[in-house]
């Protein structure tokens, strides 16, 4: 559960020349703390790029994260420093407490029971689903969030609550963020860059 | 023990033959099928029946051999065929009959060594029977278990990855959809173990003691070979559901559901 032990000067994330059967070549740079929120055309294959950065697809091309190479750590490490939250949260346990490494910080605060822990996953809303979701992620730490729609099935408030914890993580753990959205005007509230996934093609 | 004539046989081919009528009577259209199945029953039987009278004349240990790795191969691409979602290449085939030959071979081979004592050990008479009951039922595991491993993974797919994504290892994300896997390639042969006696008389024992062995005598042999299929069985199943989960990922610990086919 440790971190990656983190080389000081290098850069959160480096992308270069990243590309699967489907994509590429891409390129990209984030640094710690630094936020981009991305879109594209639906099927342009922005989920397929997270996946490659949480290795869930082969790939080519090299990513580093801290300026480690992703093919030198573990990928259960790798995975755990480079927190992916895919569309759908599935969950495969009865309660919703086991599927959490440790309890998380004040579910309360994204509008969930004190008590969310002890429920059973059949009594959890989709929007409850998704919130849960990201805060099994937070769980590891993760110095890098990816976040596929996370706001997608929920009313403006929730939204407004994912969005500040989302923000205020990312500010006290330095953590980078890449944030898929449709929606322009919550593109520009958490992302301090707009990024089409076309213009990461233009790789130097 | 009464020997039966051929003439005894063509009277009892007259039940088949009625069947068969009764069917075209009743447009079934099942009678050329009862008929052939009922052809190649003889046919078949016939032929293995010439086959093991040859092979227990000699007792070369290179004939048993070969007829074990024939029986092998057969039942490994019964193996293959019973998927849904197959491995794709030679893994398809090859995982399946490197648990049934590892397993079926190694308590066939401890049986024989240890517990029946034929001279020599490797005897025809007794190793084919018992390797043929024993790969029957390891084939049975094996194919239902892997079946139910690559389906169960497909269906979960995106369970299995959010397990990886939140960094457990690939052993801990389809941990469940393993011991689903033994469980369905291990339930036929415990539900055999339980009612055996009571609901069924298993056919082994029956023919021995048609054959005129003393009843308490066949039940010995029926134990015996019901523990040592259950062992060859859950070897197996064990084998090919570990094989198969590896199989499932790559060095990076990635769900790799390409190398499956699509049904």
């Amino acid at each position: 559960m440790n971190p990656p032990p983190r080389q000081p000067e290098s850069r959160l994330l480096d992308v270069i020349g990243l590309s699967s059967d489907s994509f590429g070549p891409l390129c990209t740079k984030l640094e710690s703390g630094e936020r981009i929120s991305l879109h594209g055309p639906s099927g342009s294959g922005k989920s397929r790029f997270l996946r490659c950065l949480a290795d869930l697809e082969p790939h080519s091309g090299r990513i580093l994260l801290d300026g480690i190479e992703q093919n030198s750590l573990p990928p259960t490490e790798w995975r755990k420093a480079v927190g992916y939250l895919p569309a759908d949260n599935p969950w495969w346990r009865p309660k919703v407490g086991d599927h959490f490494a440790a309890p998380p910080q004040a579910p309360t605060r994204l509008g969930l029971a004190e008590n969310v822990m002890d429920w059973p996953v059949e009594r959890l809303s989709s929007g409850e689903r998704q919130r849960l979701g990201l805060l099994r992620l937070l769980v590891n730490k993760p110095r890098l969030l990816l976040l596929d729609e996370p706001t997608a099935n929920l009313d403006p408030v929730n939204t407004e609550r994912v969005e500040a914890l989302v923000l205020e993580y990312c500010e006290q753990q330095g953590a980078g963020l890449i944030w898929v959205s449709h929606d322009s005007a919550q593109r520009k509230r958490v992302g301090q860059r707009e990024v089409d996934l076309a213009e990461l093609s233009h790789c130097p | 023990m009464i020997l039966l004539s051929n003439w005894d046989l063509a009277i009892a081919s007259l039940l088949v033959i009625l069947l068969a009528t009764l069917s075209w009577h009743f447009r079934l259209g099942l009678t050329q099928r009862i008929l052939v199945a009922a052809a190649r029953t003889a046919v078949q039987l016939s032929l293995i029946g010439l086959v093991l009278k040859t092979l227990f004349a000699q007792t070369h240990p290179l004939w048993v051999g070969l007829m074990a790795l024939f029986m092998l191969a057969v039942a490994a691409r019964e193996i293959g065929g019973r998927q849904q979602r197959r491995f794709t290449g030679v893994w398809n085939i090859g995982l399946g009959s490197l648990a049934m030959f590892l397993s079926s071979f190694s308590v066939i081979i401890l049986v024989l060594n240890v517990v029946v004592r034929p001279d020599p050990w490797y005897s025809p008479q007794y190793a084919i029977p018992l390797l043929g009951m024993m790969l029957g039922n390891t084939l049975t595991g094996i194919s239902l278990s892997m079946d139910r491993l690559t389906q169960t993974a497909w269906q979960q797919r995106h369970a299995i990855e959010s397990r990886l994504t939140l960094g457990q290892s690939w052993k801990e994300a389809i941990s469940d959809v393993q011991a689903d896997a033994a469980r369905a390639g291990l339930t036929p042969i415990i539900n055999a173990m339980a009612v055996a006696g009571l609901v069924s008389l298993p056919g082994m024992m029956t023919g021995q003691i048609l054959a005129g062995a003393d009843p308490l005598e066949a039940v010995k042999y029926q134990i015996l070979i019901m523990f040592m299929i259950s062992a060859g069985t859950g070897l197996g199943t064990f084998g090919a559901v570990w094989l198969g989960a590896r199989r499932l990922f790559d060095e990076r610990q990635r769900l790799r559901l390409d190398r499956l086919t699509t049904p």
